[in-house]
């Protein structure tokens, strides 16, 4: 982190915009992709997340984070639309409401984008490591997605771990990325049990699974982690103890899971 | 403001005691953990505390000489920038009174710089006077690595990312500074009673 020391981010304004969603996609029973135009949206980076903010009829107001799915490359000027892929927390008080309650052609608030450290561009280079617990996904299906639009030959790994397989995000595309590009290496594990074909890992990430599946670490790969708190926890460290180096192992805990 | 209310949105988290949830933020009881990075790792006889004023160095404890220094208990409400607050929040720790006592300066402003890089900047005058403490005790245990641990830095008033976690010392300088999230667009002093998450709120 201390390579870090980033150039002071001043503009743009981190304004409010009135949203309008204009498709709702299903991605797995309990997860769904909301695609929003939101009018002068100011373009974003891989990784960062908006806030979206609900407000009752009473005036009472919601805020919560949600990441941006699409590549930066998807919203132009005229054609201002991101993506958000929201998991339906049953108990919650926003993520059922964006799940289940809105409808295309409901306008909804949000600002940003917000965040200027768990982010890749093409510019930063590689390897790339990438690993998602879930709804964690999110941000680095966007640096995916950039990643492919660039055609960047950055090497990458992604390790994604999700319950069952029918909660796996995006797996269709990620099997289409995967096979389009040499350079990409996608491996799922599935830690509630998997169907009788399934060859792949069916564990919580560990440190072993990591060390088959990343770059040694004098490959000096850049390496996100993004998920629930405690899988973002071991990971982390999982990836010190292998050898990466600390400043190198970027992190974003979405909160505590649903587990 | 683009004052959308949204339909059949009923809301699930009023807050019980509206007076102690800031705008935009909800009461959790757990204890979320939010970092750049990995826990960073460091031995106790390693660690110690240092407040450098104007480039030099004035004070320094090992850990047993932090230890032994003037302690308080005292029970706080917590808010995070990424929306949670938490109520009733209990620590123990030193008073940055304590540690700067006849520290002379004329410094208006502090920088809290950690383990694994993270510095965040504050006024001098929203540390002392009773608002701020060097923590390594949370609900009566030692503070768990991962909360920042041996010893963070505790602003119970500002956002939580103000109270640096793995924090080894204060630099006091005169000029003002933005320390990590601050050069990255959020709030320079972070009140969250008047929601100043962004730089521009
Ligand atoms: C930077 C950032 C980016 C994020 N990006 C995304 C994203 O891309 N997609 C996404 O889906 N989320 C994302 N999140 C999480 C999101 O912000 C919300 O925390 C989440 O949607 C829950 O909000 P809620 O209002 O539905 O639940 P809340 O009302 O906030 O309730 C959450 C609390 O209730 C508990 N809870 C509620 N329901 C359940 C349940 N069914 N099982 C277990 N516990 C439960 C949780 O333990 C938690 O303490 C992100 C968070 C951050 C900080």
């Amino acid at each position: 982190m201390t390579d870090a020391k980033p150039r002071t981010v001043r503009a743009p304004e981190i304004l409010w915009r009135a949203a309008e969603i204009l498709e709702i996609l299903s991605e797995t029973p309990r997860v769904k992709s909301l695609w929003l135009r939101v009018p002068s949206w100011p373009g974003h980076r891989p990784g960062q997340h908006v806030d979206v903010r609900l407000t009752a009829e009473d005036g009472y107001q919601a805020e919560r984070s949600y990441s941006l799915a699409s590549a930066p490359e998807t919203a132009l000027p005229g054609r201002e639309v991101i993506e958000l892929t929201i998991e339906r927390l049953g108990e919650g008080e926003v993520s059922p409401y964006l799940t289940e309650e809105v409808r295309a052609g409901d306008r909804i608030e949000l600002r940003g984008p917000i965040g200027g450290y768990f982010t890749w561009t093409v510019a930063d280079g590689g390897p790339l490591v990438l690993v998602a617990g879930g709804t964690g996904i999110v941000p680095l299906m966007s640096m995916l997605r950039h990643r492919a639009q660039r055609r960047s030959n950055v090497p990458a790994w992604l390790l994604y771990s999700s319950r069952d397989f029918d909660d796996i995000i995006y797996r269709e595309e990620l099997d289409r990325l995967a096979a389009a590009d040499d350079r990409l290496s996608v491996v799922h594990t599935l830690t509630r049990g998997a169907p009788a074909e399934w060859s792949s890992f069916e564990r919580r990430i560990d440190p072993e699974m990591l060390a088959s599946v990343a770059p040694r670490p004098e490959m000096r790969p850049l390496c996100y982690v993004c998920g629930p708190t405690e899988m973002v926890e071991s990971v982390s460290n999982a990836l010190v103890d292998l050898g990466h180096d600390p400043e190198r192992v970027k992190t974003e805990r979405f909160g505590p899971s649903g587990d | 403001m683009t004052g959308i209310i949204s339909r059949r949105f009923g809301g699930k988290r009023r807050p019980a005691e509206p007076g102690r949830i800031p705008p935009g933020q909800y009461e959790t009881r757990d204890f979320q953990v939010l970092s750049a990075g990995p826990t960073p790792r460091v031995a106790l006889e390693d660690w110690d505390f240092r407040v450098v004023v104007e480039g030099c160095e004035e004070r320094r404890w090992a850990w047993e000489e932090f230890c032994a220094l003037s302690r308080e208990h005292f029970v706080r409400d917590i808010h995070c920038v990424t929306k949670w607050s938490k109520l009733d929040t209990e620590w123990e720790g030193v008073s940055i009174d304590t540690l700067l006592a006849g520290v002379q300066s004329e410094a208006k402003y502090a920088i809290a710089f950690c383990d694994g890089g993270y510095t965040t900047n504050l006024p001098l005058a929203d540390i002392t006077g009773g608002k701020a403490w060097i923590v390594d005790s949370y609900g009566g245990q030692p503070l768990a690595p991962e909360h920042g641990g041996p010893a963070r830095l505790l602003v119970p008033h500002l956002y939580f990312w103000k109270s640096a976690k793995w924090v080894r010392g204060l630099r006091l300088a005169k000029e003002d500074a933005p320390g990590f999230w601050e050069a990255l667009g959020y709030h320079n002093y972070g009140d969250p009673w008047r929601e100043q998450r962004y730089w521009n709120d």
